[in-house]
């Protein structure tokens, strides 16, 4: 696999959006013509030479092509966005939007992401390793049709309102979240490791949360069906024992399923 | 004395079309039918301190210049802003709306109103979940059932209960009696007082509530005994009156647009009215606050197809609450320059963005002092929508009311400042 090396200059106040930083966009390119890829700064179009230093061997196939980003973007968006194929790897944090509306490949941030990480994202594998923020593989504003395929893991917190419309696909949060969890959901599969604060599921109309933290306000609209032992999601077998629900039944003939740890949880049973 | 009448009061979303205003010696000296509010907005135009020549800030001091002056230091300041924001917009007219579109596509700025700080969460639920509404004649004419959620018109909309609920219509010929009003509100306010019912929600738990109502209205049971500190048996009774509505209409206000959850309060809340329309009719409609805050979501919607946090940097319009925000962009520390017009983001928004104002150039086309124009590096005062100029305005439900003049000034008015200032912006650039 062929490595390319932007090694961010001096991240300006006003954000850099960069929807071109993608395998799919440097390959088949010479480092020469990779400075020259245009990003946004603001409202103003300027090469990438202006704040990153390029160097590293490209690839004719994006799928053998490697990004490394040797540092900080904290203030750069959109890293990612629509990529297809190959890799991308984030020494640092990064802004909002890293791989949104992703279709391929594999994007791992070793700090923290910003909002609308993954968002309507179709397929590919985005890995944060830090804390995300609201938004976690959400729907465009506006649209019903969030993340439709692919995986998200967040090793850290994330916020409010993850897989806002979901449709598709797998979203791991290792850390605790926020309220919202899986609102407006169609199907797929939010495993939260840590704690949520409220509204799980909300307007769920189908798909399955699982919660193995505290959850510590819940929603009235559910239907409590008992207690389930080693419950069996997406294939895999998650040990221990689970109260479940069925809903949200604000929403008519909704069929969403929410595991709770048992642990804990006692508060939150009729 | 001269009286001037049908005037329409530039100050709540209700906008009071039959206001009379007492003018003397061109002064307004006195009103009829305005509510106290309107009434001090009307005879007080000149405020505490009303800006009459424009003033730019030099060596730390603010020195009196001319508007051509003022007009070209704000069009420099924009045009070499790589991410200016323009702000506010919600108490002046539809036509400098339209201009101010024109000038953030021009400097590929992003362009927000106050509805962001307001019922933007209401904006950003109905894109999602659709929009039952009716009008406010609707209301007055036909229904027997009116839910205020999470205002107190009492005091923030001080003639929409006596027009619109309290007032005879053509279908309830007794006004108030042939009429049940709920009120939902963690306080008892005032309005709560005059409520034939009052569900006394715990705060931040409006969410909860609703979601315990449809579940009930679909016919589901509800899962606890007690939800949002409401017994369970209240929240049927209070679904069972708003199911047998003839015609029934929900207002609702801050308390659910910026409590917990914010847009997903109001989603959820829509999403009832439609349900509620299995049974009866039911509609909702947003109790707006400034008097043009439709107006602005109106204009931009038609001119960018996006109702507020419209952003033109990559050229072409885009829209994300939470990115594109005016709080956003200065909690974020995004934006590089600040223009101002008819709002006061000195005076409400969080201290961190506050703070953020000061240290970037800020331009306010604003006719009194305030906060905001105390931060401020230019300030170009305007004439007064409504009192010293006219122009349009779009009532809480959408309806586009003409705004009257009622006294002469020699001051500019919002559109033409903001059409001069877009000239200049011109000129810098295709002079660059």
């Amino acid at each position: 696999m062929s490595e390319i090396i932007l090694t961010p200059l001096d991240q300006p106040e006003v954000p850099l959006e960069a929807s071109n930083i993608k395998p799919d966009v440097f390959a088949g390119k010479t480092i020469e013509e990779i400075k020259n890829i245009e990003i946004l700064h603001g409202n103003t179009p300027v090469k990438l030479s202006e704040f990153f230093e390029v160097t590293g061997e490209s690839s004719e196939n994006p799928a053998e092509l490697k990004i490394i980003i040797d540092g900080n973007v904290d203030r750069t968006k959109r890293i990612g966005e629509g990529m297809n194929a190959g890799e991308i790897l984030i020494k640092g944090d990064v802004n909002m939007y890293v791989g949104a509306e992703m279709k391929g490949g594999r994007i791992t941030v070793e700090g923290n992401a910003g909002p609308w990480a993954g968002q309507t994202m179709i397929g590919g594998e985005l890995e944060i390793l830090g804390d995300a923020g609201d938004y976690v593989g959400s729907a465009y504003r506006g649209d019903w049709r969030g993340m439709q395929g692919g995986t998200i893991i967040v090793h850290g917190n994330a916020g409010n309102e993850i897989g806002e419309y979901m449709n598709g696909g797998k979203i791991i949060i290792k850390g605790d979240v926020n309220i919202m969890t899986g609102i407006h959901m169609n199907n797929g599969l939010i495993i939260v490791e840590g704690d949520a604060i409220a509204r799980v599921g909300a307007e769920m109309a189908g798909g399955t949360i699982v919660v193995k933290g505290i959850v510590h306000e819940f929603l009235p609209g559910f239907e409590y069906l008992g207690v389930e032992k080693d419950i069996e999601v997406d294939g895999q077998t998650i040990p221990g024992a689970f109260y479940k629900f069925r809903g949200d039944h604000a929403i008519k003939g909704a069929k969403g399923t929410v595991y709770v740890a048992v642990r804990g949880n006692g508060h939150i049973v009729p | 004395m001269e009286y001037v009448k049908n005037v329409v009061c530039p100050f709540c979303g209700t906008l009071c079309d039959d206001i009379v205003c007492k003018v003397e010696n061109g002064k307004i000296v006195g009103t009829i039918n305005a509510c106290r509010i309107a009434h001090n907005k009307f005879v007080h135009t000149e405020g505490a301190t009303r800006y009459t020549r424009p003033l730019i800030k030099k060596n730390g001091e603010l020195v009196e210049v001319t508007y051509d002056e003022a007009i070209e230091k704000a069009a420099e300041i924009l045009a070499e802003a790589k991410r200016p924001l323009l702000y506010g917009w919600s108490s002046t007219e539809c036509e400098a709306h339209a201009v101010g579109m024109e000038l953030a596509e021009e400097t590929g700025a992003v362009i927000d109103n106050t509805a962001s700080v307001c019922h933007g969460p209401s904006v950003l639920a109905l894109q999602d979940v659709g929009y039952p509404t009716c009008t406010l004649g609707e209301v007055k004419n036909r229904a027997d059932v009116v839910v205020y959620w999470g205002c107190n018109p009492m005091h923030a909309h001080p003639r929409h209960i006596s027009r619109h609920v309290f007032s005879r219509g053509f279908f309830r010929e007794r006004g108030k009696p042939d009429r049940t009003v709920i009120v939902v509100d963690p306080r008892e306010t005032d309005t709560a007082k005059i409520a034939d019912i009052h569900l006394q929600v715990e705060f931040d738990r409006d969410y909860e509530l609703i979601d315990a109502m449809r579940a009930y209205l679909l016919g589901h049971e509800i899962l606890y005994d007690e939800v949002a500190g409401i017994p369970r048996e209240t929240i049927e009774e209070a679904v069972e009156i708003m199911k047998n509505a003839q015609f029934g209409i929900l207002f609702w206000g801050m308390g659910l647009t910026h409590s917990r959850g914010k847009h997903r309060n109001i989603d959820t809340a829509i999403m009832l009215t439609e349900d509620l329309n299995d049974f009866g009719k039911f509609n909702l409609i947003p109790m707006r606050g400034h008097y043009n805050v439709t107006g602005f979501n109106q204009v931009a919607s038609w001119e960018s197809g996006f109702p507020y946090c419209v952003d033109f940097s990559a050229g072409k319009p885009r829209y994300n609450p939470g990115e594109t925000g005016a709080n956003d962009l200065l909690l974020n520390r995004e934006a590089d320059a600040l223009m101002v017009v008819a709002s006061d983001p000195g005076a409400h928004f969080p201290q961190k963005a506050v703070e953020y104002m000061a240290e970037i150039p800020v331009i306010a086309v604003e006719p009194h002092r305030t906060p905001t124009t105390e931060l401020a590096d230019i300030i170009i005062p305007p004439a007064i929508v409504g009192l010293e100029a006219e122009g349009t305005a779009y009532r809480m439900e959408g309806v586009p009311i003409r705004m009257r003049k009622v006294v002469e000034t020699d001051l500019l008015p919002d559109k033409e400042i903001v059409e001069k200032i877009l000239e200049k912006v011109r000129e810098v650039k295709a002079s660059k």
